[in-house]
């Protein structure tokens, strides 16, 4: 059974009025327990609006969202239970942090769902470590920290709550290249140990395809594509005409390709790219000086 | 839910509402409230009840809008009404107990509901026709007689209009952090007053740290652009008063002249 399944899930903003627009049109598809999904979509194209509705922060206009099999509307008052269990970052979390020491802000999740005391602890502190929060900034004032260490106590507050799936909304905007490198890596490790559904909404192609088994293409509201991430960033001309791009080395190789060159459409990341040069250029014969 | 909220929103348009001149429509304003609140029996009060509709269906706004601003305060006017029923004097309509409905309680509770309800529509008509930065502009020009008092009155109005501004981003921060919140959990819904009151702190903790981060960005901002206050300030837009305006102050003098006559011609209900 998928974790996550949506039903012709369509959502309408200001419906029965002269300026109701459809944000999300008749989304449906379905997510397995353990993948990790990449979102992209052009600013406006429905995106956040169709990740808002995966844990019931909005209600669709109609369709259904199914967490393990079940609507998560058919107890409209349960619908925290869901919130708990479908974890969701948004954009710029840090802005949400409001407590006095980091410690209470992470443990904030958790304290809702109604855990103990030393369950809540053991939590922070994993949260903390798998976002690479050092022990002694949480008894610090949340606003003392740095732009970048903000960010991951405001991730710590979700993956505290242990979410079957998460739900990442850019969560490397405005960070330096070596924080988003660090961030991502970490994300990816939390998603390796914990084997949990992750969906990672982002502009940037690399971040994607560097860690997405699958890539959800959002355009109008509607899905454009959802496959494997070797064969999505494959339609880069589809891509492009949403106002997307491929990854750098994918565009790259493609153009080695239009040159007649026979390496493989499919290189998502710079090493695949070396190596797949590397072994062009031995087979030519040719070895670099 | 917090975007329903429609005071003192600008609905772009071309009525004669639209193409009037701010600072008229602020004098006109203030005597049309006035003359809400002068009329003393159900003929005068029958006259500005009618005018304020005919401004609202001038300005060509949406009858729904008007409805919101109207829902917003409904409380507030069925409250004070109901209130008003049970004061008052004259012929006794209905008794229990100590509460007595006398005809002079349910003449006052009409007149205060109608005075309320015209109050808040002819306002409406005001936001709804005016962008932002055309009231304060005319608010500033209209109060420039008391800079003689040392009253900084173009700083007055351009806090006033970046309040304006902000109040719809505030708005849509609000959402985005009460969304975050609900995300981890948080109850917004239910329990008792303490605790609803305790659920609004991690809403209103963040929002004041982004209010004061917009401030200090937004003052930087208007530093680089050498902004030192209103002297010597010259402006892009000036004012006109225009053909339109003439007509507005025209038919508001004659609305307000038949009020006066009604008044002294027709008997006062607190006669």
């Amino acid at each position: 059974m998928p974790i996550l399944e949506t039903r012709d899930l369509t959502y309408i903003y200001g419906a029965n009025t002269p300026m109701s627009k459809t944000a999300v049109d008749h989304v449906s598809l379905s997510v397995e327990q353990g993948e990790f999904i990449g979102v992209i979509g052009h600013t406006g194209s429905g995106k956040s609006t169709f990740v808002q509705q995966l844990n019931g922060l909005l209600r669709p206009t109609s369709g259904q969202v199914l967490l393990k099999g079940a609507d998560i509307w058919a107890q409209p008052k349960r619908i925290r239970e869901v919130r708990f269990q479908v974890g969701m970052v948004f954009q710029y979390p840090e802005y949400q942090l409001f407590e006095e020491t980091v410690y209470k802000d992470i443990a904030f999740g958790p304290h809702n769902m109604g855990l103990d005391e030393p369950e809540i602890d053991k939590r922070v502190r994993t949260a903390a470590a798998f976002t690479g929060l050092k022990e002694e900034l949480l008894q610090k004032s949340p606003f003392e920290l740095s732009g970048g260490e903000k960010r991951r106590a405001a991730i710590a507050g979700v993956i505290a709550m242990d979410p079957e799936v998460l739900i990442l909304d850019e969560p490397t905007a405005g960070l330096d290249p070596r924080g988003r490198d660090v961030l991502l890596s970490q994300i990816m490790d939390y998603h390796t140990q914990r084997k949990n559904t992750i969906l990672l909404v982002s502009h940037s192609m690399e971040d994607i395809a560097r860690i997405a088994d699958r890539v959800l293409v959002i355009n109008e509201g509607k899905v454009a594509m959802f496959d494997e991430t070797a064969r999505v960033f494959a339609r880069g001309q589809e891509l492009y005409q949403m106002g997307l791009r491929v990854p750098q080395i994918t565009q790259v190789m493609m153009q080695l390709r239009q040159r007649g060159f026979p390496v493989d459409a499919g290189v998502l990341t710079v090493e695949q790219g070396l190596r797949e040069i590397l072994r062009l250029l031995g087979k030519e014969g040719v070895t670099r000086g | 839910m917090v975007r329903d909220i429609t005071l003192g929103q600008y609905f772009p348009g071309n009525s004669p509402l639209h193409r009037m001149d701010p600072r008229a429509k602020i004098v006109l304003l203030v005597a049309f409230i006035v003359f809400i609140f002068v009329g003393q029996n159900f003929y005068a009060l029958a006259l500005m009840t009618v005018s304020v509709l005919a401004v609202v269906v001038m300005t060509g706004v949406p009858a729904g809008m008007y409805f919101k601003s109207l829902k917003m305060i409904l409380f507030v006017i069925l409250f004070t009404a109901v209130l008003n029923l049970f004061y008052g004097s004259g012929q006794v309509l209905w008794q229990w107990g100590f509460l007595r409905i006398t005809q002079g309680g349910v003449n006052n509770a009409i007149f205060i509901a109608v005075r309320i309800a015209s109050l808040i529509l002819i306002s409406s008509s005001l936001t709804f026709t005016t962008s932002p930065t055309d009231l304060t502009d005319g608010l500033e020009r209209l109060l420039k007689p008391l800079t003689v008092f040392h009253i900084k009155v173009h700083d007055l109005a351009m806090m006033m209009t970046i309040a304006l501004r902000f109040v719809p981003t505030l708005l849509e921060e609000t959402d985005k952090i009460m969304s975050a919140q609900k995300a981890r959990g948080a109850d917004m819904e239910s329990g008792g007053l303490i605790q609803r009151v305790k659920a609004l702190i991690p809403i209103l903790v963040p929002l004041f740290v982004s209010s004061f981060r917009r401030a200090y960005d937004l003052a930087m901002a208007m530093e680089c652009r050498c902004y030192r206050g209103g002297q010597g300030r010259t402006r892009m837009k000036q004012l006109h008063l225009t053909a339109v305006d003439v007509w507005a102050v025209v038919l508001t003098a004659a609305v307000c002249a038949g009020v006066i006559l009604l008044n002294i011609f027709m008997p006062s209900i607190w006669a």
